[in-house]
This record gives C-alpha cells, structure tokens and sequence, in this order.
C-alpha cells in the first residue's frame, strides 16, 4: 500500500518547479569540508544563503549596522561600573588580545557551575561575581552589544567547540532537541535546515541554521538579534512553545548547533534578512 | 483500522465543521478505510474557491509554502519543500486526498508536510493552539475540492 503512494510522490517530484528564483540558478556555495561523522558533506555559513546586497553590507565594515554595537561596547568594555569598582578592562585589559578566539569556542564547561555557559552568561557571571554589578538582562542592547563585541574579537577564527567529556551529556541533550519536532506544525530544526536547506520555504531561502555570524544584525528588526532569540523565533514559527532564553535547553541546543558549524569562520557581527 | 467517526468529529459535522478550531478536547479520529479517507469530514462537498484561498493563506493551509502549482502562478513565492500538485487530483483518488491533507505521515512516514486535521501527539504546541487542528474539517474539504481542480 505504501509502495504504491511512494512511487506516486516520487512521480510528483519529478514535475518542474515553478519557483525558480536567482538563488536556485546560482552555482554551488561555498563552504568547508566537514569532519568524518559529521550530518553535512560541506559546512555552509548563513551569508552564503544571503542576497548579493546583504552579503555587501556585512562585508562594508563601515556600512555593516553591527558595528555600532561593536563600537558601543567597547567604550562599555572600559566603564566602571558595581561595587567593586572594575570595568570589564581591569580584569581583561585589551579585549583585542585577552578576548581573541574566547568568542569562537563558546559554549564552554564552567568547573564551578558544573555545566556550559555561552558568552552572554559568562560576560554577566564577570559583572555578579567579580564586578559585583546587576547582570544584564538577556536581548538587553548592553548584553547583545557586548556579546557581539566579545565575539568580534575572534573574527574570522574558525568555530570549535568541545563536545566531550563533560560536554557529551549536554551534546546528546542538543541533539535530541534538534531532531525533535515541535509545535502545532509538528518541524523539528532537521526538517527546515538539515533536509531543506538551500530551498524556498514560500519567499524564505532555507540555510543550514548556522550559529557562527551571531548576534546578528537582523534587517527586519533593525538590531542585532542574539542566538537564542532566533531559536525562540524559529521554535515560535512552528507553533511551538519554545524553550526559555539561556535555559539548560538552548544551552545544550546551542552547543550542539555551534559543533554542526566547527570549522565556520566567525562572522559577527552578520547581516542576514 | 477501521474505526467509526468519534465524538470530536461527529461534533464537528453538527457545528458546521466550525469547531475544530475551538478547544476540542477530544482527540480527532480519523475514519480511514484502505490508506484513504473516504467520508467527507463534513458531509457535505467543499468549495473549490474556498480551498484556493485556504491553500494559499499563510494563517491558514499555507500550503505554497512548500509547494508550487502552476495554475498559481500569479502568486510570487511557491515553495520547494514538497513537490508540485499538478495533475495531483489524477495520481490520487479523493479519500487518498483526504487523508494526506488530514494526517500525511500515515501515508508518507518521517514526512515534514504537517497534519492539518489533528490535534494530539504533538509536542511543545503553544497554549493558543493546544487541542485544535490546523484547519477545520470544512476547510479541509474545501481544500480537497480545490486539489481536485488540479488535474
Ligand atoms: C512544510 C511543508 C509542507 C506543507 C506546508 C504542505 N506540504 Fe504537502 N507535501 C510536502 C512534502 C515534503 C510532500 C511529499 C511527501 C513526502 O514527504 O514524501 C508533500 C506531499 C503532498 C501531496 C502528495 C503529492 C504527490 O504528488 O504525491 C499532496 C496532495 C499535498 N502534499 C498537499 C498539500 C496541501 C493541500 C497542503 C496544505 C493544506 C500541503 N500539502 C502543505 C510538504 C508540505
Ligand atoms: C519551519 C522552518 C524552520 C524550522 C523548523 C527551524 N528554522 Fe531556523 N530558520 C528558519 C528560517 C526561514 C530562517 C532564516 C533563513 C535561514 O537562515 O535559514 C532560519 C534561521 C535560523 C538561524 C540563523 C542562521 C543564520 O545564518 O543567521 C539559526 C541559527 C536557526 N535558524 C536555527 C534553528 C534551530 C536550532 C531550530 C530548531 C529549534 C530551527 N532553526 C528550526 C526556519 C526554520
């Protein structure tokens, strides 16, 4: 019974594509090769899925909106602020040296904690326990700024992240959550960017969901967008109810998207649609 | 199997088919007869016109989001998940219809193309949509006679 609505889609498959748009004509994109045991053959960053006109404009360092927050920050980065009387630069000195490559393998294990941190959770850590200032609240500008800031630093610098050892529970976690399907609409993360990547989803062009350009300056919302707000969003278009902004959830999501990417070049801050 | 009509549905055929949309407690249960759905969930045929515009809606089937169709060519953006419906209503009877819109992973396992006409078994669904299906039974059927046009 099967077979026989098998061969019937298949013979619907065969039929031409009325959405021929640029990008279905543009040759291959570009990307790294993956590692053995990796999903992909190729590692393609979100830019590459991007119109001409946006990959100019994250590529215009004076044009790219990003910067603003990159340039915010880093007057931030040297501010007083807490009880203890530090600014970000009296523990770190220049971020340009001290913060190099930090942004590039985050999330990382935190031995006190007990569990991955990402870059937001650790730049609010520094201001609670060492600056003794309020932390920041999450898609805060202070928070999104500074972590586009921190990740600047390791601009162009391969992504890598640990996946083992005490990071494997939380690996398999992630995991598990991406080939889940969620919502109303019943898609996991694996049905948009894994299986249908490099496809209109109506005027949507469907990348592989890569982690490495953010925060990300978002053309529809005039801000940059930090990576668990585009979980949530991506989560809340499928009718989902999403998971909590740096809950354990996205965090174990965030790691194991960050190891689906190793090898990318960091882009923050990107611009995409 | 070869089950009966069950109170959420037969609830439905009474409310006009208007209810699916409300709170249904009641999982729907689907009547399949041979991989097919062959009772109209409403009794009565859908529209056609109807269908064209529950097809296209993105609140609603949204069903150009992954699907091109060429008699649609007017609209911009066809997707590319899923293949063309040309001349779908020849490849498939009316009731194979029916159930492929209603619930498709009992016809394509592992598929992406969600069940517009469930409303359990569904993971993490936000409050606003908990307990109803996608569409309601009538504007499955009105999707059904819209497909049908597509031959
Ligand atoms: C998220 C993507 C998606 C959406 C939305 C979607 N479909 Fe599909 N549809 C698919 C895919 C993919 C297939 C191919 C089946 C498979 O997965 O093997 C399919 C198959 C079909 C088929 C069988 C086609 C054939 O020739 O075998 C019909 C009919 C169909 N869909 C109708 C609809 C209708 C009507 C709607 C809206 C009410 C809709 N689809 C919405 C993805 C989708
Ligand atoms: C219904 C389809 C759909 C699903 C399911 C989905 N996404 Fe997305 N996602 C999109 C679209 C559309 C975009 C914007 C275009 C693009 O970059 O792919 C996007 C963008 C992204 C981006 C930004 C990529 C970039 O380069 O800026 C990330 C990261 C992402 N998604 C991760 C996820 C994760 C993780 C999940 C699962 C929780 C998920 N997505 C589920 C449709 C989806």
């Amino acid at each position: 019974m099967l077979q026989r609505f098998v061969g019937l889609a298949a013979a619907g498959l065969a039929s031409a594509s009325v959405a021929t748009c640029a990008f279905a004509q543009e040759t291959e994109r570009k990307g790294i090769p993956a590692p053995p045991g990796h999903v992909f053959k190729t590692i393609i960053s979100g830019y590459e899925f991007r119109s001409k006109e946006t990959r100019a404009l994250q590529d215009d360092d004076l044009e790219n909106p990003g910067f603003l927050a990159v340039e915010r920050a880093a007057d931030v980065w040297k501010k007083v602020e807490g009880t203890e009387g530090k600014s970000c630069m009296s523990c770190h000195g220049q971020a340009e040296t001290s913060m190099k490559g930090v942004g590039a393998a985050m999330p990382k294990w935190d031995d006190k904690l007990k569990k991955p941190v990402n870059l937001e959770q650790r730049i609010n850590i520094c201001r609670t326990d060492h600056m003794k200032a309020e932390p920041w609240k999450f898609k805060s500008q202070e928070l999104t700024d500074m972590t586009a800031f921190v990740r600047y630093q390791s601009h162009g610098m391969p992504v890598t992240v640990k996946s083992d050892g005490p990071m494997s529970p939380w690996f398999e976690r992630g995991k598990a959550i991406y080939y889940t399907r969620f919502g109303q609409l019943d898609l996991a993360c694996e049905s948009c960017h894994e299986r249908n990547n490099g496809k209109f989803m109506r005027a949507d062009f469907l990348s592989q969901g890569q982690t490495n350009g953010f925060p990300t300056y978002r053309l529809r919302d005039q801000r940059l967008v930090p990576l668990h707000e585009r979980f949530e969003g991506c989560m809340f278009d499928v009718r989902a109810e999403p998971f909590k902004p740096l809950s354990d959830e996205f965090l174990a999501l965030e790691l194991y998207v960050a190891w689906r990417g190793i090898g990318l070049p960091v882009e923050t801050p990107a611009v995409r649609n | 199997m070869r089950c009966s009509l069950a109170a959420a549905v037969a609830l439905c055929l009474s409310a006009a088919g208007v209810c699916a949309q409300e709170p249904a407690k009641t999982p729907i249960k689907l009547d399949i007869v041979n991989d097919a759905l062959p009772k109209s969930l409403t009794g009565t045929p859908g529209n056609a016109e109807a269908g064209r515009k529950v097809f296209l809606t993105r609140t609603l089937g949204n069903c150009l989001a992954c699907h091109q169709v060429t008699s649609l060519k007017s609209e911009e953006f066809h997707g590319e998940f899923g293949p063309s419906l040309d001349g779908v209503a020849g490849r498939y009877t009316e009731a194979q219809l029916r159930l492929i819109v209603a619930d498709p992973k009992r016809i394509f396992t592992d598929t992406v193309m969600p069940a517009f006409f469930r409303n359990e078994g569904l993971s993490r669904v936000r409050p606003e949509f908990v307990g109803k299906s996608i569409l309601t039974a009538a504007q499955v059927e009105d999707v059904i006679a819209f497909l049908k046009t597509l031959n």
